[in-house]
């Protein structure tokens, strides 16, 4: 097992990042245009990081899936973005957004990244606003806030439900004028298939252009991947259709770690599961906790005669509803974080007492709060999630209540990185939802913006300057090293194999399978039984999958079954990654959550003696066991107890 | 429900292409419009024939990828969504659905449904956005900004570049998007100060780019899945206009 350093600058922990960015190196402007970055993915994450590298005078190439930039899935984000600004007054500041993020986490991140990240959470809605994002304002025209899960601040900034938006166009813009400059140079319609390492360090990506099939390599002094998460193992998630995990995979096999694959976040608020044709779930923000409350029949006839459809959720009088989430965490009520929200949901149904035909949902109503605050308050604060609700259900939740379940929205595990934000192939950085960083086992709401905006906008040029000082020497390199000529065979390999299998069953069929064995056995709740169950069926997917997988066209033309074949190839092999993470994870922790390990009244149970470290795993070659390494968490702000919310 | 499909092939940009004819039975009525694509593809794939390939993502209405020309209307019968949010319940059972691409000539088809919309990101490139270094902006609330403005500006930023707007226009004109972005950042104070450079310049790009001129139809608001007001190509004119004057 190697040794783990993660990089973490010495001293107290509000100095730490100080202290970083006035000693680290620095290249000199004329030095930064002999340099090359790549960027993959132009989410927040890889939007920032590229508009500003660019800005800084570094040449960019960045790199997108979708026909435009602007299409990233951090687009879909509703809610909001976290800020320790104290606008409000209300007792916030970065220390308090730091601890709450923490604790969300269930601790299991690390400190100093985190405080890092509460640190720079200002900045980033200074820069925003800047670049014209519309966030809401009050009638003195400054800005307002919000409250999400996990917090007794209001903190989130938003911009209707159209946060993710916004910033990501915010971004867009600031990466379309460095396009204009002719700092970035834009590659869209492309999938990244695989990274090239040069003496050690990452040098290079092998693409396929996604329009004529051919597969292009580029090299640079640095690689940034920012290719999102990996929450579409599970099928049905409210990832967008094309998220993948492929080049985070493809650079887990060529050596970079993979820590808390195990790490998933499951959203308590998602339309429900209505078909087995359906291809997707759709998120409704978490901000409409604010306002709405949850609820379920108290008794079980009632809950029968609405599953059968005798009944409508307002034929049932107060007095006969039962607000859980209120009842059993009176502290915070609606908002508690995720993944308590979500278990929460699932124990009701469990117990019987779910209210639509399926029995696999909860009411989210807005009744008290139209009463309250009146129809045109509602509107204008979730104006656009009711109306994607109505289109979607055909019932209008103003005046019946929502019915919602759980699903698959975010992954926290990732590529392992430093404190620098690089993985432990030198000249490798991930940033975005693909680290692993600073959520633990569960973030809070509002906090991915964050994150992304952090690690584009304000780390990452620093971090990558640190390194790229001593590559300024380096010349760029030519494409056609053996190194280069090597990674390429690769791709081109696996692309044939895949092609050449003409087996009888479509691409979705197994990514269904997958998906059904990922949630059923490594979804909200898990045991040694169900993740060694998994583990086995995993693996006949995978047999079966490359016996009998059947891709129509050719491979040199637009062909999205080839796309999408490639993607659940790497998908079946982190779901058995993920199960295998969980299986060796025996305690509960935020997602996690492990039947095994939970206390008398049914909260996830941490086993701090044994498990407060990141799991880092490493590859070991094809069909042999990866190896875990292990990153102590160190403590040093704060007392590990059981996160409680009640 | 069941469906006579009337779809647009065209193998490649060289290709003349044309429409051909496909069954497709029991379908949800509560499956959405792409997911009906998908239950098409599936068959096609398993009967050894090429699936009919069209631009998707989010598939929750925002990323603007979807496109699809259905029935004669840019997203389809349904009001104020995408394609991937229109539901099959919108539909009469036993109906002829034609889906045609996006049809404008700064559009080139990719293949079958798929078009190139590269044309849009190029008129951002040209000026669509506040010229902020990262790390130079002074305090958020430093500049307080009405909420009615602030709204009336997020009204614009709504826009999602699918290009319904050109698809619908009888000119393909680009107005509608152009002034999307020109009114967002025009009625802020921190987008004041290049507005007049911006406006032209994305005019600029915008004639050069094939795209065709506004004649005042109103057929893109009427199109526009989020809803924006033709009042933004107005203000787009007088944007325009005040820049020149001024020059």
């Amino acid at each position: 097992m190697t040794t783990i350093n993660a990089r973490i600058p010495e001293g107290p922990i509000d100095k730490k990042w100080t202290q970083f960015k006035s000693t680290c190196k620095l290249v000199s402007p004329a030095n930064k245009t002999k340099l090359d970055i790549i960027v993959v993915g132009t989410g927040l994450a890889g939007a920032s990081a590229a508009a500003s590298l660019g800005e800084l005078g570094y040449n960019v190439k960045v790199f997108c899936y979708q026909d435009s930039p602007r299409r990233a899935h951090s687009i879909a984000a509703q809610g909001g973005i976290n800020a320790a600004k104290n606008y409000q007054n209300d007792g916030d500041s970065v220390y308090r957004l730091f601890l709450d993020t923490l604790k969300g986490g269930d601790y299991r991140s690390r400190e100093a990244n985190v405080y890092r990240l509460a640190e720079i959470s200002n900045q980033i809605i200074d820069h925003c606003v800047a670049q014209g994002v519309p966030f809401a304002r009050d009638y003195a025209g400054y800005l307002d806030n919000r409250s999400f899960g996990g917090a007794q601040v209001s903190r989130t900034f938003y911009a209707r439900g159209q946060t993710g938006q916004q910033l990501l166009l915010g971004a867009y813009g600031s990466l379309n004028r460095q396009i204009k400059e002719g700092k970035v140079k834009l590659y869209q319609r492309r999938d990244v298939l695989n990274i090239v390492i040069v003496n050690g360090k990452a040098r290079g990506i092998i693409a396929r252009n996604l329009v004529t099939g051919e597969i292009e390599r580029y090299s640079a002094h640095a690689v940034v991947l920012a290719s999102g998460g990996y929450g579409n193992v599970y099928y049905l998630s409210t990832n967008a259709m094309g998220s993948n995990a492929t080049v985070i995979w493809q650079a887990y096999k060529k050596g970079a770690w993979f820590a808390n694959p195990c790490f998933t976040q499951i959203h308590p608020t998602c339309i429900p599961v209505h078909g087995d044709y359906q291809s997707k779930l759709t998120l409704m923000s978490e901000s409409l906790r604010n306002d709405g409350r949850i609820w379920v029949p108290k008794d079980i006839e009632d809950a029968r005669k609405l599953q059968r459809g005798e009944i409508k959720a307002n034929d049932i009088p107060e007095e006969k509803r039962d607000y859980y989430l209120e009842r059993r965490y009176p502290a915070f009520g609606n908002l508690v974080p995720r993944d308590i929200a979500s278990r929460a949901a699932k124990e009701r149904c469990d117990a019987g007492y779910g209210v639509n035909n399926t029995g696999l949902a909860v009411f989210l109503d807005f009744s008290d709060a139209i009463k309250r605050l009146g129809k045109e308050e509602i509107e204008r604060r979730y104006g656009n999630l009711f109306q994607m609700y109505e289109k979607i259900t055909a019932e209008n939740p103003y005046e019946t209540p929502m019915m919602i379940y759980p699903a698959v929205h975010y992954t926290m595990g990732g590529l392992w990185v430093d404190y620098h934000l690089m993985s432990n192939i030198p000249g490798l950085f991930v940033i975005g939802e693909a680290n692993f960083s600073d959520h633990g086992a569960n973030r809070l709401g509002a906090s991915a913006l964050m994150q992304g905006l952090a690690d584009g906008y304000f780390i990452l040029p620093y971090t990558i300057g640190h390194y790229l000082a001593d590559m300024v020497k380096e010349p760029r390199i030519d494409t056609k090293t053996n190194e280069f000529e090597q990674t390429s065979k690769e791709v081109v390999d696996r692309i044939d194999q895949l092609i050449s299998i003409k087996g009888t069953e479509p691409v979705d069929y197994y990514h269904k399978k997958l998906g059904k064995i990922m949630w059923d056995n490594v979804g909200m709740s898990r045991t040694e039984q169900s993740l060694t169950e998994a583990i086995k069926v995993i693996k006949e997917i995978k047999q079966e999958f490359w016996k009998n997988v059947k891709i129509p066209g050719k491979i040199d033309e637009y062909n999205a079954e080839l796309e999408k074949a490639w993607r659940v190839a790497d998908f079946i092999e982190l779901g058995e990654l993920i199960a295998i993470d969980a299986l060796h994870r025996r305690e509960s922790c935020g997602g996690h959550f492990r039947e095994e390990s939970q206390t008398e009244d049914g909260e996830a149970k941490r086993n701090d003696q044994e498990f407060a470290y990141v799991a880092a795993w490493e590859y070991q070659g094809k069909d042999k066991e990866p190896l875990l390494n292990k990153e102590d968490l160190i403590f040093n702000e704060v007392q590990l107890v059981q996160r409680n919310y009640k | 429900m069941n469906f006579t499909l009337k779809i647009w092939r065209q193998a490649n940009p060289k290709d003349k292409g044309r429409f051909e004819i496909y069954k497709i039975e029991n379908i949800s009525p509560d499956a959405s419009f792409l997911e009906m694509l998908d239950i098409l593809n599936e068959k096609l794939i398993r009967e050894g024939k090429d699936p009919v390939a069209f631009d998707h993502d989010c598939r929750e209405g925002i990323c603007g990828m979807c496109s699809l020309y259905i029935n004669g209307r840019p997203h389809g019968p349904d009001d104020d969504v995408t394609t991937c949010q229109l539901h099959m319940r919108k539909f009469k059972d036993g109906e002829t659905i034609t889906i045609e691409p996006w049809r404008a000539a700064a559009f080139p088809v990719v293949k079958d449904l798929i078009v190139d919309r590269n044309a849009f990101d190029k008129i951002l490139q040209a000026g669509g956005f506040i010229s902020v270094n990262t790390g130079s902006a002074p305090d958020a609330n430093a500049i307080p900004i009405p909420s009615h403005i602030a709204e009336e500006a997020f009204d614009a930023a709504a826009c999602i570049g699918c290009g319904a707007c050109v698809a619908a226009c009888k000119n393909s004109s680009a107005m509608l998007f152009v002034a999307a972005k020109v009114s967002h950042l025009a009625l802020l104070p921190q987008g004041r100060i290049e507005a007049a450079k911006r406006v032209k310049a994305m005019i600029a790009k915008m004639d050069e780019l094939g795209f065709g001129s506004c004649t005042n139809t109103g057929a893109c608001e009427a199109e526009c899945p989020k809803n924006i007001s033709i009042a933004h190509i107005a203000r787009l004119n007088r944007e325009f206009l005040c820049a020149n004057i001024k020059e």
